[in-house]
């Protein structure tokens, strides 16, 4: 599998660590929401098909990425550098980290 | 001056090594740079940085992913967004950024101690390579004075191109032994002179 980093271009998945499913929101450190908590730990979507995830190049520039990829099919739709995306971190699937 | 040594001195064997039927393909040496500089810039401060590199090093950087510039005594390249590695044969060029380079525009720090530097020169030089890392090395994708930061398993690496057919490799110190070894051993069959 190729992830095309925005920086270095393409290169071979084994250049890259990945880091979970993007979009979690963490509740406020202050919340004792056991629920919350529960959802922001434990819950994923784990789609079949289209899922938004945080890769880092760690082994080329070490940034951190949004990598949208099909899950059956391992094509990937998109791949920016996640500190340009706002929306994620504004909008998260689960607005107290509960169960979707 | 303190008296600069290196990690490859157990393994360094001078001389014309492996298949040498068709001529050396590489000739493998250690350039030992007295200055290996990292700077980063803040976000939006990178022109100012690059500018700043320009004033302490006479070396023009493009403005670009992997850009970058080699003469013969410095060189400077992207190795990430916003980030760069500069290297002088002379001492003194970590005080010189540090001057120019304040902690509102970015950071250097100083890896004189912590890479060495390997150079990679020849016509078999791109072969070589590519053998040991997964990136393409072909002039139209890596023209001469740009740069990667790539790896070989875990041993991390930044390449420059610092002409047609060199290259100048940049690895961590305490991993350098063990690569140098496995570079012998890629570039056995198309043979290599130690220098």
């Amino acid at each position: 599998m190729l992830i095309t980093c925005p920086y270095c271009g393409p290169r071979d998945v084994s250049e890259f660590t990945y880091q979970g499913e993007a979009g979690r929101t963490r509740p406020d450190p202050a919340s004792t929401d056991r629920a919350a908590w529960d959802g922001y730990v434990y819950d994923r979507l784990n789609p079949a098909g289209e899922h938004s995830e945080y890769w880092q190049h760690s082994g080329g520039c070490r940034a951190h990425l949004l990598v949208k990829r099909n899950t059956l099919t391992h094509e990937i739709a998109s791949v920016a550098f996640a500190r340009e995306d706002q929306r994620i971190h504004s909008a998260g699937r689960r607005g107290k980290g509960a169960r979707p | 001056m303190a008296e600069p040594l290196s990690p490859l001195q157990p393994v360094w064997q001078p001389g014309r090594h492996g298949n040498l039927s068709g001529g050396a393909g590489v000739v493998l040496s250690e350039t030992h740079p007295s200055s290996i500089v990292q700077v980063a810039a803040w976000a939006g401060s990178e022109r100012a940085v690059i500018e700043a590199i320009r004033e302490a090093t006479g070396l023009a950087v493009p403005d670009g992913a992997g850009g970058g510039v080699a003469t013969r005594t410095k060189a400077a390249f992207g190795i990430a967004p916003g980030r760069f590695l500069v290297v002088d044969q002379a001492e003194g060029l970590e005080t010189e950024l540090r001057s120019r380079i304040d902690a509102g525009t970015g950071s250097v720090t100083g890896l004189s101690h912590g890479r060495t530097a390997i150079r990679v020169d020849g016509p078999k030089a791109e072969w070589v390579l590519s053998k040991l890392f997964a990136v393409d090395f072909s002039l139209t994708a890596l023209p001469v004075g740009s740069g990667v930061a790539t790896q070989h398993h875990d041993v991390l690496a930044q390449i420059q191109r610092s002409a047609a057919m060199r290259f100048d490799l940049y690895v961590f110190r305490s991993l350098a032994r063990s690569f140098w070894t496995t570079l012998c051993h890629s570039a056995e069959d198309v043979g290599y002179e130690v220098i």
